[in-house]
């Protein structure tokens, strides 16, 4: 029995269309736009003002504050400006633009393809090197990696979980690295590994992937890397690559409401967020790029970029055959968790892991229908939740009453709306619901301080 | 090319649909209402036809005329309720009581509430139990069953209630009763509810289908399996064969395709178990003390009156434990 | 025989039991007495009963109490029932009320389809707000009415509506009981409480786009750009600039619609004055609609 988490899930078609397609450098673009605000957190403060020069690597603006991280620019060149510039959603954002002059990297990065294994740096030093790159969580969350690595007081890590399930359609980025990255990664198991001071590693991978099991698995057995690293095929359901869902399905601990993954002993990284720690303790470089899969049905070549951060969307989606015809819906990131996005002129950021674009007839939502009370979101939330009574509550006004309800638990995985056979839209409503929870628990902590 | 489209997340939707439900639950009656052709003829077919076509009717009239809406025909739930409902009634039944109970179904049981997804009752056993109540000597006139000769003119049930009313014991009545007939469906009785079988078909295609679970079906007959089996064990003189309760009357149709009407039922797991129980013991303590030889539709709507109730109590199993982590 | 003896003891049983039950009912409502004063009672009656929670109360019991416990009540009013229920009131208690002008709620957006282009089609659940939480919304203008109409949902009074032909809302004055309860529901608080006006003569501007002037022209028609002409016309200094958007302070405002004459792209509107002579009423000629309740308007108050 392959492993997996205990409620809830669906099983959307994976469409993996660009699982073949291996990581292709991406020209660096004319110019590009890096927001200041990547992360979960507050923004990053700039450092540079318009008219500097900087190389690649430098630092163009310093963590503000305990939950942040640092920009750094992803090409040389003169700032043009620091101003606000429409994100994907439209809002605008600060953001620094650079007009790219040639490729100067900054020396103190070793841009070698070398192996690194050795790693012999404290933990204290190693987290401040992982906080010195600016690395966040690559799969899309964007939390500051430094602050998940640094174990409150009190608390023990027991284990180390590698995140490689992508259960998100479409999405390979993560996949790609796997199978073309795969020695730096485990490298990077084991640079996490001490930092946390923990023996074991496991690294799920769900079985619709199992040439990246098998891969994984090969390295491992023909190479010295810690005896504690260990491959988990896990049962292909969405959404294992929750973090939550990911513990509870390795690990057999289900994090309690309101509770952290440490509190059960586990710290839960992606597997791009992994290489990039390797890369920034071996090799120094702070995140400057990252892996892009950008796919569609329509789309002429689905790809796999290594695209340098700041670069513009429009012209991935050009570099990979030009936007089809039939293109309804643009989306960051993968089907279900991503963001539609109308401005395709924004930058690619931290938190890209994917460009989808979806043709018009998939992009419309069915017609809303009465709720039939078939019960078919309670089944399928994976957080024991129930999405119809949360909405309607929401809906409603009633904000009163869901934290009973256990509103901030949801993950906002989807699950509930994708299986509506009213298509009502459960999550919209859910999610406003959340945010109105959150700011009255908020709103008691701070009284109680 | 026209404007972008931009929605919050999920962007993809599953394969569900109402109509496409609705019509399953459709396609899963159609063996039972083929066996009921084959029973009783034209009559069946009549019978149905007319159900259906009167219960769209009503809904169509009330939508446009008394809520002033579009039509919600489209949704397949009033073909559900026409068929159910044709299904509780005997097949002889004059038109003009079906186009009632039609009425009373649609307009009493569904419209009055707001429509499909806010009804309290099922919408078909209302039609039935109003019909059942106004008008007992049509409803429960059945036409013989080719092949049933022992028991002509009463269903197996109505039968084994006046054999033990009046003093006969369980043993003299057994030998009247053919537990293996009645499952292929040779009893008399309400045109659906005779072929066990034919509806079990149709009860797997709907499991197969993802449309309900096993959870109601199998707890409403287990515990009137179980609660009749300790009856029959205190004293099988006076309560009958457990088998016999799960196979004679409405108790297949009920579990499987009443009881199991998402509108009129729990919403959780745990609630659907206790919904499910709740049928099954009020059936048999209906059956075997109450005035009526059958219970399960009126079993079916007092479990359907409680499920707000078990809503708001029956939680379902929350990932990381019921109680929250304290701060 | 038989049957007379159970009338009468029938008659006899109940009026015993009615009997016990209203000598208990005595004692306890004796004993569990609260004390409430009458008079919350009578200030209830004289509130509107709308439970519309404009007062900031729970509803208009709330309200009543509050009223009559405390001793100072200027802070307290009704917008429903408006300063002659407030002065009754004030009147009946013995107790001093502020003055208060009448105020009505002002949808500041002037993105009309026709002002302002939709750039992309919002497909989610109809509310603002989770509209409002996604995304800049479905225009260039990030600032602007949405069009789901929250507000229109949260009105007690049946006072605001949308216009499915500019898709903006639209309020009702005579309806309007300048409650609040639309000003909340707004996320993007383009709703605001002003006061109603002499005759209903009112001058605002009809926009709160915060962007630079080049990126709002861009996405609307009649967006404030923030070039600050009105504020050096203004005899009475009542316009300020913050954030490339002017407002107009109504407290300060003299009515004299300097202001709305240099406006340049008509962000500034005027309502309730009869009409102008048309080739002087730039402002209207883009708000076309504005001209509509301006003509209403002053009927109505002439």
């Amino acid at each position: 029995m392959l492993k997996t988490f205990r409620l809830g899930g669906v099983h959307p078609h994976d469409y993996k269309i660009s699982r073949d397609a291996a990581i292709r450098v991406f020209d660096v673009p004319a110019s590009v736009t890096i927001p200041l605000g990547q992360h979960i957190g507050a923004p990053a403060t700039a450092t540079v003002q318009k008219g500097d020069k900087v190389r690649v690597g430098d630092v163009i603006g310093t963590a503000t504050g305990f939950v942040s991280a640092n920009i750094h620019s992803s090409v040389s060149g003169t700032v043009t400006s620091v101003d606000t510039v429409p994100d994907g959603a439209n809002l605008r954002k600060l953001s620094v633009t650079i007009a790219v002059e040639g490729d100067e990297w900054n020396p103190e990065i070793d841009r070698t393809d070398t192996l690194i294994k050795e790693c012999t740096l404290e933990p204290k030093e190693i987290i401040a090197r992982i906080a010195a790159a600016g690395i966040v969580g690559l799969g899309g969350a964007t939390f500051p990696t430094q602050v998940k690595l640094s174990v409150p007081p009190g608390k023990v890590a027991e284990a180390l979980i590698i995140n490689g399930v992508e259960c998100e359609p479409y999405l390979t980025a993560d996949y790609r690295l796997m199978m073309e990255r795969g020695e730096e990664l485990l490298v990077g198991c084991e640079i996490l590994m001490r930092a946390l001071g923990v023996e074991e590693c496991y690294i799920g991978i769900e079985n619709n992937k199992p040439e990246a099991i098998k891969h994984l698995n090969d390295i491992l057995a023909g190479g010295s890397y810690h005896k504690g690293i260990r491959v988990v095929p896990l049962k292909m359901r969405y959404p294992q690559g929750g973090e939550k869902q990911l513990i509870a399905a390795i690990m057999k601990r289900e994090v309690p409401s309101g509770a952290l993954p440490i509190d059960v002993g586990a710290v839960v990284q992606n597997v791009g967020t992994t290489y990039a720690v390797y890369q920034a303790v071996q090799k120094r470089r702070p995140i400057v790029d990252r892996v892009v899969t950008v796919t569609g049905k329509s789309l002429a070549h689905p790809s796999n970029l290594l695209v340098r951060i700041g670069t513009p969307i429009s012209s991935l989606i050009e570099a990979c055959g030009g936007m089809p015809e039939d293109t309804g819906k643009v989306i960051n990131g993968g089907p279900m968790m991503g963001r539609a996005m109308a401005n395709i002129e924004a930058p690619v950021t931290k938190g890209t892991s994917g460009v989808l674009l979806m043709d018009e007839k998939s992009s419309v939502r069915g017609t809303e229908m009465p709720c039939i009370s078939c019960a078919k979101c309670v089944d399928v939330c994976p957080m024991g939740l129930e999405p119809y009574l949360i909405s309607k509550l929401s809906r409603l006004g009633r904000y009163d009453r869901l934290e009973r309800e256990r509103t901030a638990d949801c993950i906002e995985c989807g699950c509930c709306s994708f299986t509506c056979p009213s298509n009502l839209p459960l999550l919209d409503y859910i999610r406003l619901g959340k945010a109105e929870t959150m700011k009255l628990i908020r709103a008691r902590q701070a009284q109680a301080k | 090319m026209s404007n972008r489209i931009v929605a919050p997340s999920p962007h993809l939707h599953g394969d569900f649909s109402t109509p496409r439900i609705m019509r399953d639950v459709v396609i899963a009656l159609v063996p039972a209402f083929a066996f009921s052709v084959f029973v009783y003829g034209w009559s069946a077919l009549f019978v149905t036809g007319i159900a259906i076509c009167s219960c769209m009717l009503f809904e169509w009239l009330i939508d446009r005329f008394m809520l002033g809406r579009s039509s919600t025909l489209g949704d397949w739930s009033a073909v559900v309720t026409g068929t159910l409902l044709a299904f509780n009634l005997p097949a002889t039944i004059s038109p003009w009581l079906i186009m009632l109970g039609a009425l009373v179904a649609i307009g009493i049981g569904k419209m009055s509430f707001g429509g499909l997804g806010r009804n309290l009752f099922n919408p078909a056993l209302v039609g039935r139990v109003f019909l059942l109540i106004s008008f007992p000597v049509q409803m429960t006139l059945f036409p013989d069953t080719p092949g049933v000769d022992a028991i002509t003119g009463a269903t197996p049930l109505a039968f084994v209630k006046e054999a033990l009313k009046t003093g006969t014991a369980v043993t003299e009545i057994m030998p009247n009763i053919d537990l293996g007939g009645m499952l292929l469906g040779f009893k008399d009785g309400s045109m659906g509810e005779i072929g066990a079988v034919a509806l079990l078909l149709g009860g797997i295609y709907l499991l197969i289908r993802r449309v309900i679970t096993w959870r109601i079906p199998v707890f409403v007959l287990g515990s009137m399996l179980v609660f009749a089996a300790i009856l029959w064990l205190v004293d099988p003189t006076k309560y009958i064969n457990p088998l016999f309760h799960v196979f004679a009357g409405g108790a297949m149709l009920g579990a499987i395709f009443m009881a199991t009407d998402y509108v009129t039922s729990p919403m959780t797991k745990g609630g659907q178990t206790i919904f499910a129980i709740g049928i099954g013991v009020i059936t048999i303590l209906i059956r075997v003390w109450g005035a009526y030889p059958e219970g399960i539709s009126f079993a079916i709507l007092i479990m359907n009156a409680t499920v707000p109730l078990i809503n708001m109590y029956a939680k379902p199993s929350r990932f990381g434990g019921s109680n929250a982590k304290k701060k | 025989m038989d049957g007379t003896l159970i009338y009468t003891w029938t008659v006899v049983i109940l009026v015993g039991l009615g009997l016990v039950a209203a000598v208990v009912l005595y004692f306890v409502a004796q004993k569990f007495k609260v004390y409430e004063d009458p008079r919350i009672d009578q200030v209830e009656a004289m509130l509107p009963g709308a439970n519309c929670g404009g007062c900031g109360f729970p509803g208009c019991r709330g309200m009543a109490e509050a009223l009559v416990k405390n001793d100072d009540i200027a802070s307290l009013y009704c917008p429903v029932g408006g300063a002659s229920t407030m002065q009754a009131i004030a009147e009946f208690l013995g107790k001093a009320v502020a003055e208060k002008e009448p105020m009505v709620a002002v949808v500041r957006c002037g993105g009309t389809f026709c002002n302002r282009a939709r750039i992309n089609t919002f497909d989610g659940a109809r509310s603002c707000a989770v509209e409002a939480s996604l995304y800049g919304g479905e225009t260039g203008c990030t600032f602007g009415c949405l069009g789901n109409g929250d507000c229109t949902r949260v009105c007690n009074f049946d006072a605001i509506h949308m216009n499915p032909e500019t898709g903006l809302p639209e309020v009702d004055e005579e309806k309007c009981t300048a409650c609040g309860a639309c000003v909340k529901a707004c996320p993007k608080h383009i709703i605001e409480l002003r006061k109603k006006g002499l005759k209903g003569r009112r001058v605002y501007v009809n926009c709160v786009n915060q962007d630079k002037g080049a990126v709002t022209r861009k996405a609307c028609a009649v967006g404030c750009i923030g070039c600050g002409k009105c504020v050096k016309t203004c005899p009475f200094e009542a316009i300020t600039l913050e954030n490339n958007l002017a407002y107009i302070d109504s407290a300060k405002c003299r009515l004299c619609r300097k202001c709305v004459a240099v406006c340049p792209t008509g962000a500034i509107v005027e309502v309730g004055f009869p009409a102008r002579k048309p080739e002087t009423d730039t402002a209207a000629a883009a708000t076309t609609q504005e001209t509509k309740t301006a003509a209403e308007g002053g009927e109505q108050h002439a």
